[in-house]
Parts: C-alpha cells; sequence; structure tokens
C-alpha cells in the first residue's frame, strides 16, 4: 500500500516538474537575454542607446548604437497595420457572430484558420512580387519595399488573432442583453452596433492588442518587404528597417561575443519587454471581461 | 423602408465586404502561388539538389531538412507538452501557481519568433556546444511550439467526461491508473492531431533557425543532427531576397513556395482526417 502510495506522488511530483517547463522556458529566456544584453554597455553608453537614432555597428571610426530609429520603424509598421487589420477584423468578427447564417460560419471559421497557417515567409514573398509592383505604380516608387507595404503584411498577419479572439468577446456577450435590446424595439443592426460591440468592447480591445503584439514581433514579412534603411522613418512611403528585421539580419553577420552581437541581444530583450507586457495585459483585460459577463 | 432599416442594410453590407475582404487575400495568396508556382514543380524539382549556383534544379535537400528539424520539433514538444496539460489539466490545484502556469502559457505564444532565435542561439548554439546545427534549430522550435502542444492537449483532456474518472476512482484505482486507462486512451486522437497542427506551424518558420542551423547551400545532405541543413521556408527567403540573380530564380521561389504550403496543408488536413478515424474506431 505504502509503495503504491509512493508511486503515485513520484508521478504527481514528476507532472508538476513538467508543468512547469513553461515557465521555466519564460524565464530561461528572459536571463539569457539579459546575460547577453547587458555587456554590450561596457563599451556603449546606455544612453547613446536610448535616446540616439544612428545604428551604425560598421563604422570606419566609432560604431554608434542607437536605437529610435528602429523603434520608431516599429512602431510605424505596426500602427498602419493596425489601421487596417482592426477596423477589418472586428468587421468581420461582428459578420460571423451576427450576420452569417450558420453554413456560412462553418465555412468561414477554417478559412480564417488557414489564413492564420500561411507561414509569414510566403507573405513575405508576396509582399516583394505582388503588393510591391502595386505600391511602385500607384505611388510611383522605385520597387515598393517601404512601411506601407510592411503595414499591409503585418495586418494579414494580424488578421487571424483579432478575428478570431474579437468574435469569441462578442459571442461571450450574454443572450439577455440581446434580447432585452431587440424587446426594446431596436433592430439587429442596432444592437449590434450600440449593445454587443460596446458590452465586448475589452474582449475586443484585449483581441486588437494581442494582435498588435503579433504585428510588434513580426520578423519574415517586415525583413522581406519594408527595404531596411536603417534611417529615421520620414513618412508611410519610406524604406524602414524595424527592431526584428534589424536582428535577423545582422545577427548573422556578426562575431559572436562582439559589442554588436550584445547590442543585438540588447534589441532583442527590448522586444521581449515590449511584448511581454503588452500579452500580459491583453491577457488580464481579456480575463476581466469574461469574468465580468459571467 | 425607414432610415433604421436603410441602416442595417447598409451596416450588414460593411459587415459582408469586411468578410469578403478577407476571404479575398486568402484567394488571392493561393491563386498567386499556385497558378506561379505549379510549373515549377516537377519532379526533378522535389527530387534534386540545387544546380547552377542555385538557378537550376530543385529543392530536394530543402525538403529533407525541413523534415529532420521537425522530427525534432516533435520528439521534444510532443511528449512536453502532453505532460503539461496531464498535470495542467489532471493534477494542478487551483491555486497561485497553476494561474502563474497558465499565465506564462500564454505569455509564451506572444513571444516573437525572432527572440526565440536568440534564446536558441544562446542556449543550444552557446551554452550546449550543439553549434549552428540540426538539433540546435529543431529544439529552439521545439520549445517555441510548446505553448501550442500543450493547449491542444488540454482541449482534448478536456473533452474526456469526469464520470470516465470517477468510475476507474471508485473501483478503487490510483489516480494515475485512472489517468492512464480511464482518460489518456480517449485523449491520444484529439491530442496528437494538436501536436501535428503545430508541428506544421513549427515547420513553416524561418525567424527562429536564421542562426540556430539553417544554410545558405549545402552541396550534400546532413549527415549527422550536429550538421547544418537546408530549409524550405528559409530556401524561399533566400531565392526571393538574397540571390544575386533575383529575377532569374522567381520561378524556383514561386516553386518553393507552393511546395511550402501545400507541405503544411498536407500535414494539416491528414491531421484532421487522423483524427476522425480514431474517433470512428473508438465508437465502434
Amino acid at each position: 500500500m505504502n509503495k503504491r502510495r509512493l508511486k503515485e506522488k513520484l508521478i504527481e511530483w514528476l507532472f508538476f516538474v513538467n508543468g512547469m517547463i513553461a515557465v521555466l522556458v519564460l524565464v530561461g529566456i528572459f536571463i539569457l537575454l539579459v546575460r547577453n544584453a547587458f555587456p554590450g554597455f561596457k563599451e556603449v553608453s546606455f544612453w547613446e542607446f536610448l535616446t540616439t537614432s544612428r545604428w551604425n555597428p560598421d563604422a570606419y571610426d566609432k560604431e554608434t548604437y542607437g536605437f529610435l530609429a528602429m523603434l520608431a520603424s516599429t512602431g510605424m509598421t505596426t500602427i498602419g497595420s493596425l489601421l487596417i487589420a482592426v477596423p477589418l477584423g472586428v468587421g468581420t468578427a461582428a459578420y460571423l457572430s451576427d450576420v452569417a447564417s450558420h453554413r456560412v460560419r462553418e465555412i468561414a471559421k477554417p478559412l480564417i484558420e488557414i489564413l492564420a497557417g500561411i507561414p509569414s515567409v510566403v507573405i513575405g514573398f508576396l509582399g516583394i512580387v505582388l503588393v510591391g509592383p502595386v505600391l511602385a505604380k500607384l505611388t510611383g516608387t522605385y520597387n515598393g519595399l517601404n512601411a506601407i507595404n510592411g503595414s499591409i503584411l503585418l495586418a494579414v498577419m494580424a488578421l487571424p488573432t483579432i478575428v478570431s479572439l474579437s468574435e469569441d468577446a462578442l459571442n461571450s456577450v450574454p443572450r439577455s442583453y440581446e434580447e432585452a435590446s431587440l424587446a426594446l424595439g431596436a433592430n439587429k443592426w442596432q444592437t449590434v452596433i450600440k449593445v454587443k460591440i460596446p458590452a465586448a468592447a475589452s474582449g475586443i480591445i484585449a483581441a486588437c492588442m494581442l494582435g498588435m503584439g503579433r504585428a510588434i514581433g513580426e520578423t519574415m514579412t517586415v525583413l522581406m518587404a519594408t527595404g531596411n534603411a536603417p534611417d529615421f522613418p520620414q513618412n508611410l512611403l519610406s524604406s524602414v528597417k524595424t527592431m526584428t528585421a534589424t536582428i535577423a539580419i545582422e545577427l548573422g553577420e556578426t562575431a559572436y561575443f562582439s559589442t554588436h552581437f550584445y547590442m543585438l541581444f540588447t534589441v532583442g530583450l527590448v522586444l521581449f519587454i515590449i511584448t511581454f507586457f503588452i500579452n500580459l495585459i491583453s491577457d488580464i483585460i481579456f480575463h476581466k471581461h469574461m469574468k465580468m459577463l459571467k | 423602408m425607414n432610415e433604421k432599416s436603410i441602416k442595417q442594410v447598409l451596416g450588414f453590407w460593411v459587415l459582408r465586404l469586411c468578410m469578403g475582404f478577407v476571404a479575398l487575400i486568402l484567394v488571392v495568396v493561393f491563386y498567386d502561388i499556385i497558378t506561379k508556382g505549379a510549373p515549377a514543380v516537377t519532379w526533378t524539382f522535389l527530387t534534386q539538389s540545387p544546380r547552377e549556383g542555385m538557378t537550376e534544379g530543385g529543392i530536394f535537400p530543402a525538403i529533407v531538412g525541413t523534415f529532420l528539424v521537425t522530427m525534432i520539433t516533435a520528439i521534444l514538444a510532443v511528449p512536453l507538452g502532453m505532460g503539461s496539460a496531464i498535470y495542467l489539466n489532471e493534477y494542478a490545484p487551483d491555486n497561485f501557481m497553476t494561474r502563474f502556469i497558465r499565465m506564462s502559457i500564454r505569455n509564451l505564444s506572444g513571444v516573437p519568433s525572432i527572440v526565440y532565435g536568440l534564446f536558441g542561439v544562446a542556449l543550444f548554439v552557446e551554452m550546449c556546444h550543439f553549434g549552428t546545427s540540426i538539433i540546435s534549430a529543431g529544439c529552439t522550435l521545439g520549445l517555441m511550439t510548446l505553448p501550442l502542444t500543450i493547449t491542444a492537449s488540454e482541449e482534448a483532456l478536456k473533452a474526456v467526461p469526469r464520470s470516465y474518472r470517477e468510475g476507474a476512482l471508485a473501483l478503487g484505482a490510483t489516480k494515475w491508473q485512472s489517468i492512464r486507462t480511464n482518460v489518456l486512451p480517449y485523449a491520444i486522437p484529439g491530442m496528437l492531431t494538436g501536436a501535428i497542427l503545430g508541428l506544421s506551424r513549427a515547420a513553416g518558420e524561418t525567424a527562429p533557425i536564421l542562426f540556430t542551423g539553417a544554410a545558405f547551400f549545402l552541396p550534400d545532405l546532413p549527415n549527422s543532427l550536429l550538421s547544418q541543413f537546408m530549409a524550405l521556408p528559409y530556401h524561399l527567403y533566400i531565392m526571393s531576397t538574397q540571390h544575386h540573380n533575383i529575377t532569374l530564380v522567381r520561378p524556383i521561389a514561386y516553386g518553393t513556395a507552393l511546395v511550402l504550403l501545400m507541405l503544411i496543408f498536407l500535414v494539416n488536413i491528414s491531421a484532421i482526417i487522423l483524427r476522425y478515424r480514431l474517433r470512428q474506431m473508438k465508437k465502434e
């Protein structure tokens, strides 16, 4: 009997250790990023990194590691993508939850999943061969590899997240809200706009934040489609080099454990911290929302 | 028609347009890749190595590389994901620690893929001395897939009715016996499908393998887990941005994109069929 109990305890303990893996990986990522980021600040001042915009690790006389240009580039492509993906995504979610017939929904949902399953490198490739030439013609630029192109592709990448989570939020609105609104004489459209979307607002905001986290962290699409000029972006037609693209391009070219290597880990650390807090806040909002509606 | 219903008709059409636009994106993506990629995909394309400075020949080594890396990913991610899910669904008490674990899983799924790449360089390439290799890339992708496999496995476990567990416990089985004999057999089809879907996602990833083992061009197939490898998504990236004659190799890039896309969908569809079959078997 005792042996059996011991075995049970042992098994439970093993599963607990296994269950901790996610925490372990998350903490591990943070620690290794910090460990490989900090030595860079022996050579580069923290102040220079945070307040200047010139990132020039190959300079002949003095290398500079200013971070602002790539932060602005990431911000620009991300905001551009949200301007496209949020209205489109929330509209699609509202369609799926309130307008579409059961049959249409059964077809449309797998379609959204398929969209989510397309690898980012394929979307990036289409940015070069499809979106680029169209943009070049419309705007009279050379190859259409610029911030707008990146924004369009990032919108495609963020859409599935925004659609499916916004739809969950809309579906979680209790039926009684809807019925009360209809009983008061509102039609379906008024109910969607004035009752359901406001009631689901926090969930939809959480969904959009998660989509934003995806857009900030996306690498291949922006790497391939934004042109990667290291200057501070002037406008949406500028060629930009985001934080993710900088790491992707430069880590392969630099010597391990050089200042440049450490500074790229610093960029990764900043990226990790930004997405961590966006995900965390989105998570908290989403769970508060679900609890409130229960 | 009064103003109220006109607004409704218009409003609904706007929503339909949104949906239509999303569907259009999908159609355009597939139409372009299939029509331009299909002519390039021949038997020799699938079975030969690149030749003449990668302007001719096929993508066989990239297919092999992607397959090998995905195997390593599976070996790491599937058991760990299942174990985590079993803990969370069967053993975990409802306390702060468990909520913390769940929060970590959700947060982990939002960590940018390039950050996983950096993590892979620091942990597997450097600390474990695996160098840039199949095993480094596979492990990096494995950790990246973990949140997906955990969530999918937990869904599968949740679908098993409580009464199955209680029946076994009431007959005097221990907790682990009840899980092993009365829960897992019913949950495994769902767990496997979820795992395969997660792996197909990993197979299409590029950023995490950029510095952990993917190579521009290799004359030979990898001969050990410590070799570098060519991979389909990385090959597409190279062929569309890094090659010295981009326009000349455009058909090869399209062909690679089509093969990658088809591979992912074949895997997805087989996972769904597998789930269906296993469910039918259970019913009999």
